[in-house]
């Protein structure tokens, strides 16, 4: 039995986001067939894609922002004209509720649509006291003498960006193994973009990733990579809107030219890698050849606004060379047929089997079966699906130890998890993400996180971990008993020792703080 | 096609709170104490995202730096001047405490400088600047964490709570460091870090190793004035943090060497000439130099400020009013204990021909005799140890004499 938890523990950690508590049984049912376990979910057709009501399209959230953008430009101006104190000139108004998305979405209807039977959690015991505390992680709320500070009102940005995220969130924590949610929270990572760019790009966060990214984690790489580099949260991003072909019609009038900052992380970050066979020339080759690849924007010159525009305007006219071949100029085919060869490059089998095992086996990766999944990738033509399954089919990812610290999301998802609470409140995990250094879609650079133990495992961070663990125990409930908690997270799979200091902890909150914190919790 | 309303308010390589990040050695050098001999504090600042030393420290003499940099060209004159360093460099507008430093002979800039790495990605040029390899894909330690080992050993820093979620790689390694970030969180009480540590002995030495020592942090950083305010901006974290480190580093059982990084350089587009985006940044480097030198107090006679960058960016501008990723760009020292006043430079020139590629500044110093000619005057290194070690395989590339008074 030891043994069968122990590999049911691969199955849900390694591959998942770990143990559901409630009824949901997930460690017996993992303990009993592992690999089916893994590879239902991955057969649930419409696991993958998140549509649900309140969730717009890009160029929807697109007019959102300009009309807000618009509204807060109005009501400058109208101060400016008034002579009002400037203080009162950024108001950062919300725009009416029935234009911004609904902020709680109907938790009944994401569990049904998820496992087409009862959620197998408990709804929440106690309102908003559920999971990390966030009150306590908001400066100003220490001090109960401060002057309280007036609530600004949630803008339809940061609004969006918070239903996105809960519903992100949502999925995860329910989802009967996860592993689907984390292929999605991996490529997403692969192909990250940064909130933090601007208005813009927290608007999109989430739909870039329902409509880039959701749709072909089970699909080709080669069609992620299209969707991938002509979502506009992308050109945006990494600056391709504003990149003119230097001879372009464009750019001769305008006087601007290239940006070469998406065609480098393209070829450095998003396919071949460093060291992946390509030159500054084929940089600057490409670069030129997506010249063009926009979004319409506020004006609708090109189109609807937020959607993906060719502007040939703005396109570098003749034919380019790139890594060895010559891409005639045929618009935007040009750099359509430019990506599909890139895709199909042996470098990106390479690079993209090496991070995938990284991610779900160990730091080092085993080599056999890196090249394992590179042959798979090479020969189905880029079928993420059957690289997935050749990872989940493969004897090393099940008999590799499990090595890999959680990362934050992984670590609070899985603490949600476990403790079968539904996310109502997207702010308690989003403050944790912050905390812990991993805001959500908001990574320092093009790179996206890291995802090693130097990274996660590191004195500071750990400390902050245990220090978050006892924030989310001491909300906790006395009706919760850690023994049981411990027996749906690991069963015989705990150690003696974890087992031990949970049963002599001298508290119930202080048991959940160590039961979070312990190898068996923290280890993927 | 002007799609791009959303401001660009902060940068991709946004810095939030746990964007600046200070991490330090737990130890003092054992000469620390030594009546007799000067107890040096040295400052490792780390600029990720390539700094375009060109717009920092402009070579305004140079015929062909106005038309290269062309819109966003600092000048000597008019509204927004740049301040003359001398008769060939200027000094951007947006750092006057910089100036007033460099003034007083207590800094100073290396221009045309680069590690030696010759490509132009981001991470592995970090890579490279951080580890003190040759080249890329070295990242378990740090050159600055292989100095510490070095050096003798003196008694162990108590204290201080630390929460940065990472340590920068120029930092990491061996020699055991802590960090620390102005962020607020309530603590888990002792009792329940022992068991756990106690736990992780029997079942995780990774982890307890860890955990232990992220325990072991003092308290001294965390005063009320610490803690993040809302809305607190990239040049409000970069003073924040340094006004923390300084505050732990200037106590007589503080760190003496400490690393920070600060994101947000990658300037593609609009990176602005006096004024704009790059000059909002350098404003707030300016201040975090500021509050190393007040917070320090009588210890910033004896410290050196090192400011590094993975590399430059294109000596022309793109056709985004930015700049691409390119090759040389500065260094800059600041502190009581430089021997300033100086643009030191063996300068390649800008005419097409000069430039690295035919694009960018030609780098002509190598930043690790900067670093060496540091480490060996100011911490007492010997030039074996920097060549072999803190720098493997460096031995050709000399320390540079005289930097430190």
């Amino acid at each position: 039995m030891a043994r069968d938890s122990q590999t049911a523990l691969v199955a849900l950690n390694r591959f998942g986001f770990g143990a559901r508590g409630g009824a949901s049984g997930d460690l017996v049912n993992a303990a009993s067939d592992p690999r089916g376990f893994v590879k239902a979910e991955l057969n649930r057709r419409n696991g993958v894609l998140l549509e649900m009501p309140g969730l717009q399209s890009t160029p929807a959230l697109a007019e959102a922002v300009f009309a807000y953008q618009a509204e807060v430009k109005a009501a400058r101006e109208a101060v400016e004209k008034t002579g009002a104190p400037a203080s009162e000139a950024n108001p950062a108004p919300a725009l009416s509720d029935s234009k911004a998305p609904r902020r709680n979405l109907s938790l009944n209807s994401v569990a049904m649509e998820m496992s087409g039977k009862d959620p197998a959690t408990k709804p929440p015991e106690n309102g908003n006291a559920t999971m990390a505390a966030t009150e306590t992680m908001q400066p100003n709320v220490a001090q109960p003498n401060a002057p309280k500070q007036p609530q600004q009102p949630l803008n339809v940005i940061q609004k969006t960006y918070r239903a996105e995220a809960l519903a992100r969130l949502q999925r995860a924590v329910i989802a009967d193994c996860g592993i689907t949610e984390r292929l999605v929270a991996f490529w997403s990572n692969h192909f990250c973009i940064s909130a933090n760019k601007g208005e813009l790009a927290r608007m999109w966060a989430g739909s870039f990733e329902r409509e880039a990214i959701r749709p072909h984690v089970l699909g080709r790489f080669g069609d992620m990579l299209k969707a991938v580099e002509q979502h506009p949260a992308m050109l945006f991003f990494l600056d391709n809107q504003q990149s003119l072909g230097p001879d372009s019609r464009a750019g001769q009038n305008r006087k601007r030219g290239l940006n070469e900052n998406l065609a480098r992380e393209i070829m450095e970050l998003h396919t071949l890698g460093v060291g992946g066979g390509y030159s500054q020339q084929d940089v600057t080759s490409l670069a030129r050849i997506i010249t063009g690849w926009t979004f319409a924007g506020r004006q609708g010159q090109l189109g609807a606004p937020g959607n993906f525009a060719f502007n040939a305007n703005a396109h570098q006219p003749g034919p380019q060379q790139l890594l060895g071949k010559t891409y005639e100029n045929d618009g935007v085919a040009q750099g359509e047929a430019a990506l599909a060869d890139i895709a199909r490059h042996p470098s990106t089998a390479k690079f993209i089997a090496t991070k995938f095992v990284r991610h779900f086996v160990a730091d080092d990766p085993p080599p056999a079966l890196v090249a394992r999944l590179q042959d798979v990738f090479r020969k189905s033509d880029g079928d993420l699906k059957a690289m997935t399954l050749a990872l989940v089919d493969s004897d090393e990812a099940w008999q590799a130890p499990l090595t890999k610290v959680r990362s934050p999301y992984e670590f609070l998802v899985a603490t949600g998890r476990l403790l079968a609470r539904i996310p109502e409140d997207p702010g308690l995990y989003l403050g944790g993400l912050n905390q812990l250094g991993q805001p959500l879609w908001t990574p320092a650079g093009p790179n996206g996180f890291p995802d090693t133990n130097a990274a996660w495992a590191a004195p500071e961070g750990m400390k902050l971990r245990l220090d978050i663990s006892a924030q989310i125990a001491s909300r906790l409930g006395n009706n919760i008993d850690p023994r049981d908690l411990l027996e749906l997270a690991a069963a015989d799979a705990a150690s003696p020792e974890t087992r031990q200091a949970i049963e002599r902890a001298e508290s119930r909150q202080q048991a959940l703080a160590l039961l979070f914190m312990s190898p068996e919790f923290q280890r993927r | 096609m002007d799609c791009c309303e959303g401001r660009l308010i902060t940068s991709r390589r946004a810095l939030l709170l746990g964007g600046a990040s200070f991490a330090a050695w737990a130890y003092l050098p054992k000469f620390a104490r030594a009546a007799d001999r000067r107890d040096p504090r040295l400052i490792v600042v780390i600029l990720r995202g390539a700094l375009d030393g060109l717009a920092t420290v402009a070579p305004t003499g140079d015929p062909d730096y106005a038309g290269l940099h062309g819109s966003i060209a600092l000048t000597p004159d008019g509204p927004h001047a740049a301040t003359m360093l001398d008769s060939f460099f200027a000094l951007h507008p947006s750092m006057p405490e910089f100036a007033r430093m460099y003034k007083e002979k207590h800094a100073a800039v290396i221009h045309a400088v680069s590690t030696p790495y010759r490509d132009r990605s981001h991470f592995d040029g970090q890579d490279v600047l951080e580890s003190g390899f040759a080249g890329p894909g070295r990242v378990q330690s740090g050159w600055l964490n292989r100095a510490l080992e070095g050096l003798p050993r003196g008694e162990r820093v108590t204290g201080a709570l630390a929460v940065g979620p990472t340590t920068p790689l120029v930092l990491r390694g061996a020699a055991p460091t802590f960090g620390w970030a102005p962020v607020a969180v309530p603590q888990a009480d002792d009792d329940t870090a022992m068991r756990l540590v106690e736990l992780y002995r029997h079942r995780d030495p990774a982890l307890a190793t860890a955990l232990s020592q992220g325990l072991q942090l003092d308290k001294t950083a965390q005063g009320d004035d610490m803690k993040p305010k809302p809305g607190t901006n990239a040049i409000g974290a970069m003073r924040l943090v340094a006004r923390g480190a300084a505050k732990l580093m200037a106590a007589d059982d503080g760190p003496r060497i400490a690393a920070l990084a600060f994101d947000g350089w990658d300037t593609h587009a609009n990176e602005g000439g006096p004024v704009g985006r790059l000059a909002q940044l350098l404003s707030g480097l300016d201040g975090a130099l500021a509050e190393f030198e007040s917070g320090l107090g009588e210890r910033w006679r004896d410290t050196v400020v090192v400011v590094a960058t993975e590399f430059g960016r294109t000596a022309r501008i793109n056709g985004t009013e930015g700049t691409d990723h390119g090759t040389g760009t500065i260094a800059l020292l600041a502190g009581g204990a430089v021997k300033g006043g100086r643009v030191i430079c063996d300068w390649p020139g800008l005419k097409p021909a000069n430039l690295y590629e035919a694009r960018d500044l030609a780098p002509t110093t190598d930043l690790r005799a900067v670093i060496k000619g540091v480490l060996r005057d100011h911490l007492g290194l010997g030039e074996r140890v920097l060549a072999e070690t803190v720098f493997p395989d460096s031995a050709p590339v000399k320390p540079m004499q005289g930097l430190v008074a």
